[in-house]
C-alpha cells in the first residue's frame, strides 16, 4: 500500500463495535481485568491506551518498523532513547542539531557519562574518523535544521553495521511520506511529531519507530517506565493530522520550490538553502533516496539590519518557532532554535545573524511570495 | 482562602480575554512573537502553555508550594524530577516505594550513577543509618504503597536538613487535601494526579512542586529539555477533576472507615492495614501530621482462594490498576503494581500473595459491602 493511503487506513478499522471510522478517544487512566493473571491486552494507560496505540501502529506501518512508541514531545522521544546507552559510551552525533537534542545531548546526558562527537553526518568518511572503541550509535538528522544537509544513509548504515553502531535517524523534515529512513538502513527512527506529521501548529508530541523487535521492546520497556507518553487527545490529533500528510507535503513542497526560486533572484537575498535547488549540495542524493525535498528554506538576507525588518514586517507568515504545520512559520535560528549550540559551532556552520529558517505553509504561493516581498522591500502600501 | 475554596479558585481560572469561567483550552504548539530581542513569555508550547500552567498554579497554591510544574504522567514527575541528582549521589528511600518508581530506581537510574539504599522509613534511625558521605536525597511516600506505613514527616525532612538532603515525597495517596508535606520542612512533593487529584481515572499525569525558587528553576529546566510536560485537554480535565477534590475525598474517606470496620470482623480477613484504625502502629503520627487517613487501604485473606475470590467476583469495585478515582478499584499488588519488584524482595516487604489493596470511590458503602461480601462467598 502506498504511504498516501496508510495514513489514510490509521485507525479505520479499529471500532468493531460500532464501526466508527476513526479511532474514539480512550480518555481513560487504568482498563478493568476479566480475571486473576487475566488482561484485555490493556491495563494502564502509561502502559497502553488504544488510542496512543493505534498512532504507534500507524507510523510503525508507515517507517516500516516493528513497533512505534509514542512521547509527550521530540524531546522526550529522543531522551527516552538515550536511556539504551549507559556511562562510558559514545555517540557520534549531526553537527547542526536542533538546539533542543544539542542542550539535552551536552548539558544533560552528558552529566551522566555519555559522551557526543558533533561531526558534519553528510560525510561518511568524517563520521568514521570520528569513530572510538566506546562509541555505540550514530544520531543523524536525515535533513538537518537549519542548513538541510541530506545524510547518506546507505554509506552511514554500512559504516554503522561494520562497527556494531546503532543508527537512529532523527527523520522530522522529511517524514515516511518522503523518506523511510528503515528502507536505508537505520534501526530507529524518532520525530518530532509536532511538525509536519500533526502538521496543524496544535499539538506536541514525539514519535519512535524501531525496526528490530528485540530493540522494540528495550525502547518500550524505558517508554513505560519513565512515563513520557502522550495523552489520548494529542494521539488522536496526531492520527488526524497524518490523514492529510501527503496532500499537506506536495503543496508545501511546491510552495517551497516556488519560493526558494524567488528568493533567489532577489537582490536582498545573499543566499538561498533548499535542496530542492540544483546547486545544493544534497539535491542529487535526494534525488535518488527520498520522494521529495520538503518545504524548509534557510536563506541569508544581505544584512544583519534586514533580519528585524523581514520577521516583523511579515503578516501571513508568523514570527513564531516550530515549523511543519499548514501556517508559514519564520525563525532565526541564532537567538531561537539553535541558540543552545555553542557560538563557536555556530559560526563555523553559517548560523549567522543573517540567516533565517522559513518553514513553508499550504498558503497560496502568490500571498507568500507577496508577504515576503514587502517585509524584504520596506513596503509600507502592501 | 480555606482549601476548599482554594480548589475552585487557587488559580487562574476565569478568562482575561473574555471572561469565560474556566481556562481555555490552548490546544498549540508555537505562539507568534512581536519582537526579535524579547521574545513574548510563551514561545512554544513544550515549555509553556497557559493551560498547562492554571493546573500547576492550583496544586502548587494547594501544596503551599513556590511553583508546580505538570507532567505527562507520575512516572515522568517522578524520573524527571530525579534528573536533579548526579552520577556518584546516593538516595535513601523508604522500601516499599511504589513499583515504578522502584523500577526506574533500580534499572535506570541505577545505570547512571545514581545508586538508592531502600530502608524501612517508618524508623528515623535506621533512615539515618543509611545516609552516607555522598547521600544527597531522602525519597518518601507516606502513607506507603501498598501497606499504608506511615513515616514521620517532620522528623525525617529535620534528618534530612541536618544532613544536607533534599527530601521527596510522594503524596498521591493524601493529595494537599488531607497532608502538605512542604508545611512539614519536605523540598518536593510528587504526585501522581492520575490518581485522587484528578480523581476520574481518565487521565494519566504527573506533579513536582517545589517550597524553594532554586529547585523549581531545576526541575522546569529539566521538563522543558526533555520534553516531559502535560498536554493541554489533560491538563484542563485534571483542573475541571481538582474542583471536586474536597467532595469525592470526604465522601471516599468516610466510607472507607465504614468498609474497614465491615471487613475487620470478617471471616476471611486476617488483618486490614489503614492508618486511621487506632491499632495502626503509624495512627498517631498520622493524625499529627494529616487531616485524615484517606481512601486507600489494603488487607490480607486467609487464603489465595478467598484472594482469586474476592478480585474476580467484584462487580462493582473493579479489579484494575491504578487509584483514587471516583469508581472504586480493587487490585493485587503482588502482580500489578509491585510486580516489577523482585519475588523475594516483595515477600520480604510483607507483599504477600493474599494481600488486596481496595481504593474506595464514591458508590454506596453498604453496595459495596454487600458486592464484596457476594464475591468472597463465590
Amino acid at each position: 500500500m502506498k504511504i498516501a493511503t496508510e495514513t489514510v487506513q490509521i485507525g479505520l478499522e479499529w471500532d468493531s463495535r460500532t464501526g466508527s471510522v476513526t479511532v474514539p478517544i480512550y480518555q481513560t487512566a487504568t482498563f478493568r481485568h476479566p480475571g486473576l493473571g487475566q488482561s484485555t491486552g490493556y491495563d494502564y494507560s502509561r502502559s497502553g491506551n488504544p488510542t496512543r496505540e493505534t498512532l504507534e501502529k500507524g507510523i510503525a506501518r508507515l517507517d516500516g518498523g516493528a513497533r512505534g512508541c509514542a512521547y509527550s514531545s521530540g524531546m522526550a522521544a529522543i531522551s527516552s532513547l538515550m536511556f539504551l546507552f549507559k556511562s562510558g559510551d559514545h555517540l557520534i552525533v549531526t553537527e547542526d542539531l536542533y538546539g533542543g537534542t544539542c542542550r539535552l545531548f551536552d548539558k544533560l546526558f552528558s552529566q551522566y557519562g555519555l559522551s557526543f562527537s558533533y561531526v558534519d553526518t553528510s560525510d561518511a568518511a568524517t563520521v568514521e574518523a570520528a569513530i572510538t572503541p566506546t562509541t555505540k550509535a550514530l544520531f543523524v538528522e536525515t535533513l538537518t535544521n537549519p542548513l538541510l544537509k541530506f545524510a547518506d544513509l546507505p554509506a552511514l548504515s554500512v559504516l554503522c553495521r561494520s562497527h556494531n553502531l546503532l543508527l537512529i535517524a532523527d527523520n522530522t523534515f522529511l517524514t515516511p511520506y518522503l523518506f523511510r529512513p528503515l528502507d536505508f538502513g537505520a534501526d530507529i527512527t524518532v520525530y518530532s511529531a509536532t511538525k509536519y506529521l500533526a502538521g496543524h501548529n496544535d499539538t506536541v508530541a514525539g514519535l519512535t519507530v524501531i525496526k528490530d523487535p528485540q530493540l522494540a521492546e528495550q525502547v518500550y520497556y524505558h517508554h513505560n517506565a519513565a512515563g513520557a507518553v502522550l495523552g489520548p487527545q494529542d494521539s488522536w490529533l496526531t492520527i488526524r493530522g497524518m490523514k492529510t500528510l501527503s496532500v499537506r507535503l506536495d503543496r508545501q513542497q511546491e510552495n517551497a520550490q516556488k519560493l526558494a526560486e524567488w528568493l533567489q533572484r532577489h537582490p536582498r537575498i545573499a543566499s538561498v538553502c533548499y535542496p530542492g535547488l540544483a546547486d545544493h549540495p544534497g539535491h542529487d542524493l535526494m534525488q535518488r533516496d527520498a520522494r521529495g525535498f520538503g518545504a524548509m528554506i534557510a536563506f541569508e538576507v544581505a544584512e544583519p539590519e534586514l533580519v528585524e525588518q523581514v520577521l516583523l514586517k511579515t503578516g501571513l507568515i508568523s514570527f513564531a518557532e516550530s515549523l511543519g504545520g499548514v501556517e508559514s512559520l519564520i525563525t532565526f535560528p541564532e537567538v531561537q532554535t539553535h541558540a543552545d549550540i555553542p557560538v563557536a559551532v555556530r559560526q563555523r556552520l553559517g548560523i549567522n545573524n543573517r540567516l533565517l529558517r522559513l518553514s513553508v505553509g499550504i498558503e497560496d504561493v502568490d500571498d507568500l511570495i507577496e508577504d515576503l516581498r514587502q517585509a524584504l522591500e520596506g513596503d509600507t502600501t502592501a | 482562602m480555606k482549601r476548599a475554596t482554594q480548589l475552585i479558585h487557587g488559580g487562574p481560572t476565569i478568562d482575561q480575554q473574555t471572561g469565560a469561567m474556566g481556562v481555555p483550552i490552548y490546544q498549540i504548539s508555537t505562539y507568534r512573537q512581536t519582537s526579535v530581542d524579547h521574545f513574548g513569555k510563551y514561545d512554544y508550547a513544550r515549555g509553556d502553555n497557559p493551560t498547562r500552567e492554571a493546573v500547576q498554579t492550583t496544586v502548587a497554591t494547594l501544596e503551599g508550594g513556590n511553583g508546580c510544574l505538570a507532567f505527562s504522567s507520575g512516572m515522568a514527575a517522578i524520573s524527571t524530577t530525579l534528573m536533579i541528582f548526579s552520577p556518584g549521589d546516593h538516595l535513601v528511600v523508604c522500601d516499599d516505594v511504589y513499583g515504578g518508581a522502584y523500577r526506574v530506581l533500580a534499572t535506570v537510574f541505577s545505570r547512571m550513577g545514581i545508586e538508592s539504599t531502600f530502608v524501612d522509613a517508618t524508623d528515623l534511625d535506621a533512615i539515618a543509618a543509611a545516609i552516607k558521605p555522598n547521600t544527597k536525597g531522602l525519597y518518601l511516600e507516606t502513607p506507603s504503597n501498598p501497606l499504608l506505613k506511615v513515616t514521620d514527616l517532620r522528623g525525617a525532612a529535620a534528618l534530612a536538613k541536618r544532613h544536607g538532603l533534599i527530601t521527596l515525597v510522594d503524596n498521591t495517596f493524601m493529595t494537599p487535601y488531607l497532608q502538605r508535606p512542604l508545611e512539614l520542612g519536605c523540598d518536593i512533593v510528587l504526585h501522581s494526579g492520575t490518581k485522587f487529584l484528578n480523581g476520574h481515572s481518565d487521565v494519566i499525569c504527573g506533579f513536582a512542586v517545589t517550597a524553594d525558587q532554586g529547585l523549581y528553576d531545576r526541575i522546569r529546566y529539566l521538563q522543558n529539555a526533555f520534553g516531559t510536560g502535560l498536554g493541554p485537554q489533560d491538563s484542563y480535565l485534571t483542573l475541571r477533576g481538582i474542583k471536586t477534590l474536597k467532595v469525592r475525598m470526604e465522601e471516599s474517606q468516610r466510607s472507607t472507615q465504614k468498609i474497614v470496620a465491615w471487613l475487620q470482623s470478617h471471616p476471611s480477613v486476617i488483618a486490614v492495614h489503614y492508618p486511621g484504625l487506632e491499632t495502626h502502629p503509624g495512627y498517631a503520627i498520622q493524625q499529627a501530621q494529616s487531616d485524615g487517613p484517606g481512601a486507600v487501604f489494603s488487607f490480607e485473606l486467609d487464603s489465595f482462594e478467598s484472594t482469586r475470590k474476592l478480585l474476580e467476583n467484584s462487580r462493582l469495585a473493579a479489579f484494575a490498576v491504578s487509584l483514587g478515582g471516583v469508581e472504586s478499584i480493587i487490585s493485587y499488588p503482588a502482580r500489578m503494581s509491585h510486580a516489577s519488584v523482585p519475588p523475594a524482595e516483595r515477600l520480604r516487604k510483607g507483599i504477600t500473595d493474599t494481600l488486596v489493596r481496595l481504593s474506595v470511590g464514591l458508590e454506596d458503602p453498604e453496595d459495596l459491602m454487600a458486592d464484596m461480601a457476594a464475591a468472597l462467598e463465590g
